[in-house]
């Protein structure tokens, strides 16, 4: 028979234990350290770091540690961490001309100032699970050679420097702040930027990936990608200048994109752009395409309906927080507006029979 | 004025535990906007310049840098600049159309037409008054509308002014009415009549 | 207490919602944007409440948690638990003795008065969102009081089925000028939006804040030939008898056998305190024991 379902307290708390030992796992196996997080799952800590708009490699592994490796929810963690935050001001633009790349390539150019750098990366490795990974780790260090000296110019720069690209126009307008305004639309180039590249992987790469496809297609290519660190730097009222405050480091894609042109505007390349913390290159190529295709109106195109060019639903949508916990939230108790629905189809059906009987 | 008192009008008259003040007196503005002619009492709060303890715990509970406040000459002060500046971070500017808030007696504030009412899709976004009166009592001006079972009555200091305001609703500007410690609201949905009209 | 400030938010944070609150008071029924703040609990598992509350709450408050009416669902009590730790408020289940209510879908039985606030959690603030997702196409159809579609969408519900279709969120307009959304109460708590309480609405996913003053009008819309109905379970409690309260139908065995009973668990317990008895009543007594 029915008793009230009371002690929710108790149940959570249990749950909560449940969590914690399942977490840790077989105790008989060494557990795992933020340091080891860190260093060896770098870039699950690069993806957090990103989604969670905060640069914080430590707490993003820490994070990950206690998500038992649901980025998703560590992405989670870290936010409600950032919110808390006070915060001191803003950071000068970093520059990333001055970037020390690990990688820089480009899809448009054989070779250009700067050079072409592999970096570390997966591109060109063969997709075998190497077994002995399974036993040991241990790897010969890597060849070494000079870094090379000086800045590393943009790729797109030399296009515009020709009038081939369109220009980006410098703006000293302080950008609007996704987490501290309700979103409105429309919304600028800089909001929808801000918002992708903490938007969603897997939403943002699904979204690329219909524009390549023909749903609203824009001709890609990557211009030039480049991961490395940048310098961050803050203007001190105090002092009169600006101070470096420490590192961060980026990944950036530029691409070049399908020529826009008319009668009166000889054709030009247009560019999309993607900027994201960390090694994440998969994101800032995919946001790269992105921010091209929501630029339909500006650059004077066609708005082919397609979802990528659709700016209140990719703002609305790229956010995995957002999107998790109303997911998740059909989970709760839903009893009383679904009773309400099953008092009302019992009272439909019935009726309907009722009809039925009384026509026969 | 001696540098030493002027600095001590504005480092002082500010919450000592801000967040439990604050959150005494939003309980304290938000029952009287919820209830148009409420009378409610504040403290903790005394701003320069015969500023009232009332609109001072205003401008603390709901003032910041994302607020930009107007003074009406009756209140413009340098003492009352420092104060708000030190206390809230917010800007003072020099016109009622920049402004969130605005403080000043009803003779200085007014005429309403210069304040933001809001747009037709972001109603919010219209300025609130705060009104520094010489007494507040609940005769007077009668009132009905949202947050009044039946009627209420309020000291205003006129009536066309508010009658105005209400036919902009859903835009139109929401008020404050201070006195001391005492507090009143009187939102735009308020409807407003002279005694003499209600029988 | 812990080491966060009262109530969780910073100043600041709860200035910016405060000043929603106030417009939100001022135009009853329109939807004010906020900068919902991301909080340790998942979007749709009530943070815009629990922002609303957190920017509501003095240390003198006693604080009622109600979900599905209930005080000891899960999301309920973990949502108390975060007010008796960040906020240190004192906590209750009987809605009489709250000062403060934050619920989600229901609102209670037993009337509430002028001292009283309650806090909704809104998961879908805008009542057109399923006839029109575009947020910027509902801001319009609000600014130019355009409603026609909510009435044809009701319209096409009675052409179907002979009646209106709409059983919880069931749409309001709130003195004469905004349609808005009441949250997903079922629509047998409609007319209880009249109420001598303030009533604040938080969606923090969706960033928006709205409110009802006491007193407001409020009209479940509908049509001269089938108005309004505030519909229930035909029966009566179980457990205490009332033939007026929402019902919870529960499933006791795998035959089809069912019970009802009250939703609003407070107000169930207040009946049988006072010796009130339902149909299954003294059996479960028994079982109890």
């Amino acid at each position: 028979m029915y008793v009230a379902v009371k002690g929710g307290e108790r149940a959570i708390e249990n749950a909560h234990a449940w969590l914690a030992e399942e977490r840790r796992g077989d105790p008989s196996v060494p557990e795992l350290s933020v340091a080891q997080i860190r260093t060896q799952m770098a870039l699950a800590v690069n993806r957090v770091m990103a989604e969670g708009s905060l640069y914080d490699p430590d707490l993003a592994a820490l994070a990950i540690k206690q998500a038992r490796g649901d980025l998703i929810e560590a992405v989670f963690l870290i936010r409600a961490y950032r919110t808390t935050l006070p915060r001191f001001g803003a950071s000068r633009p970093v520059e990333t001309g001055d970037m020390r790349c690990d990688r820089r390539i480009s899809a448009t150019f054989k070779d250009a100032p700067g050079g072409q750098v592999l970096g570390p990366t997966f591109d060109y490795t063969h997709r075998l699970l190497d077994f002995k990974l399974a036993a040991e780790g241990e790897v010969p260090p890597a060849p070494q050679s000079e870094t090379q000296a000086g800045p590393v110019p943009h790729i797109t720069d030399f296009l515009n420097r020709d009038g081939l690209i369109q220009t980006e126009e410098r703006s000293d307008e302080a950008p609007p702040d996704l987490t501290r305004q309700p979103l409105e639309f429309p919304a600028n180039r800089a909001l929808r930027l801000q918002a992708l590249t903490r938007g969603d992987e897997g939403f943002v790469l699904g979204l690329a990936y219909s524009t390549q496809r023909g749903y609203a297609r824009n001709h890609a290519f990557v211009g030039e990608l480049r991961i490395g660190r940048v310098t961050v730097e803050m203007e001190v009222p105090e002092l009169g200048f600006a101070i470096a405050i420490g590192e961060v480091e980026l990944t950036e894609c530029e691409t070049v994109n399908q020529f826009a042109g008319s009668k009166t505007e000889p054709a030009q390349f247009t560019r999309g752009y993607g900027l994201v913390f960390g090694q994440t290159e998969r994101k800032a190529i995919s946001m790269a395409l992105v921010d091209r295709a929501l630029r339909w109106r500006e650059l004077g195109e066609d708005n082919l309906g397609a979802p990528a060019q659709d700016e209140e639903f990719v703002l609305s949508h790229c956010d995995n927080i957002q999107a998790t916990g109303f997911l998740e939230h059909i989970k709760l108790p839903h009893y009383v507006d679904f009773q309400s629905e099953l008092e009302l189809v019992r009272r439909l059906r019935a009726e309907a029979q009722a009809a039925r009987e009384a026509a026969e | 004025m001696d540098d030493a008192v002027m600095t001590d009008a504005v480092m002082t008259g500010g919450f000592s535990d801000p967040s439990i003040q604050s959150a005494w007196g939003f309980r304290a503005a938000m029952m009287a906007m919820a209830r148009p002619g409420d009378i409610l009492a504040v403290s903790g709060a005394q701003a320069p310049g015969g500023v009232s303890v009332a609109a001072s715990v205003m401008l603390l509970v709901l003032c910041d840098p994302e607020t930009p406040i107007w003074l009406a000459p009756s209140h413009d002060s340098a003492d009352l600049r420092r104060w708000i500046a030190f206390h809230t971070g917010a800007p003072v500017v020099a016109t009622r159309g920049e402004a969130v808030f605005a403080l000043g007696s009803w003779d200085s504030l007014v005429p309403l037409d210069g304040y933001r009412i809001g747009t037709a899709e972001y109603p919010d976004r219209s300025a609130t008054l705060i009104v520094e009166m010489g007494a507040l009592q609940g005769v007077g001006a009668v009132l009905t509308g949202p947050g009044i079972a039946d009627r209420a009555r309020l000291t205003l200091p006129e009536v066309a002014a508010f009658r105005a305001n209400r036919a902009l609703f859903p835009l139109g500007l929401d008020f404050f009415f201070t006195s001391g410690d005492k507090l009143a609201a009187l939102p735009r949905s308020t409807v407003v009549a002279e005694p003499a009209e209600v029988v | 207490m812990s080491d966060y400030n009262f109530a969780y938010l910073d100043e600041q944070t709860k200035r910016m919602i405060r000043r929603a609150i106030l417009k939100a008071l001022a135009v009853p029924g329109y939807q004010v944007p906020f900068a919902s703040r991301e909080m340790p609990m998942p979007y749709g598992w009530g943070t815009g409440g629990v922002q609303v509350s957190a920017a509501c709450l003095v240390p003198e408050d006693r604080l009622k948690v109600i979900d599905q009416g209930a005080d000891d669902t899960t999301n309920a009590v973990s949502i108390r638990r975060f007010f008796e730790r960040t906020a240190g408020v004192a906590t209750t289940g009987r809605t009489a003795e709250a000062t403060l209510i934050q619920t989600r879908h229901r609102i209670p039985e037993e009337p509430l008065t002028r001292d009283q606030i309650l806090v909704y959690q809104v998961p879908i603030p805008e009542p057109l969102r399923f006839l029109e997702p575009r947020e910027t196409e509902t801001r319009k159809m609000h600014s130019l009081e355009e409603y026609g579609l909510v009435h044809v969408k009701l319209y096409e519900d009675i052409a179907r089925h002979g009646q209106i279709a709409t059983s919880y969120a069931y749409p309001v307009k709130v003195e004469g000028r905004y349609v808005m959304d009441p949250s997903p109460i079922p629509k047998f708590d409609n007319p209880k939006l009249e109420s001598a309480a303030v009533q604040l609405f938080g969606a923090g996913r969706e960033q928006r804040i709205y409110a009802l003053p006491p007193h407001c009008k409020v009209v479940s819309l509908d049509f001269e030939d089938h108005p309004f109905e505030a519909t229930k379970a035909d029966h009566a409690c179980d457990l205490c008898g009332s033939g007026t309260s929402y019902l919870d139908e529960v499933i006791v065995d795998d035959a089809g056998g069912r019970m009802f009973v009250c939703s609003d668990t407070d107000y169930c317990e207040g009946r049988r305190d006072a010796g009130h008895r339902g149909r299954l009543a003294a059996i479960n007594q028994e079982d109890a024991a």
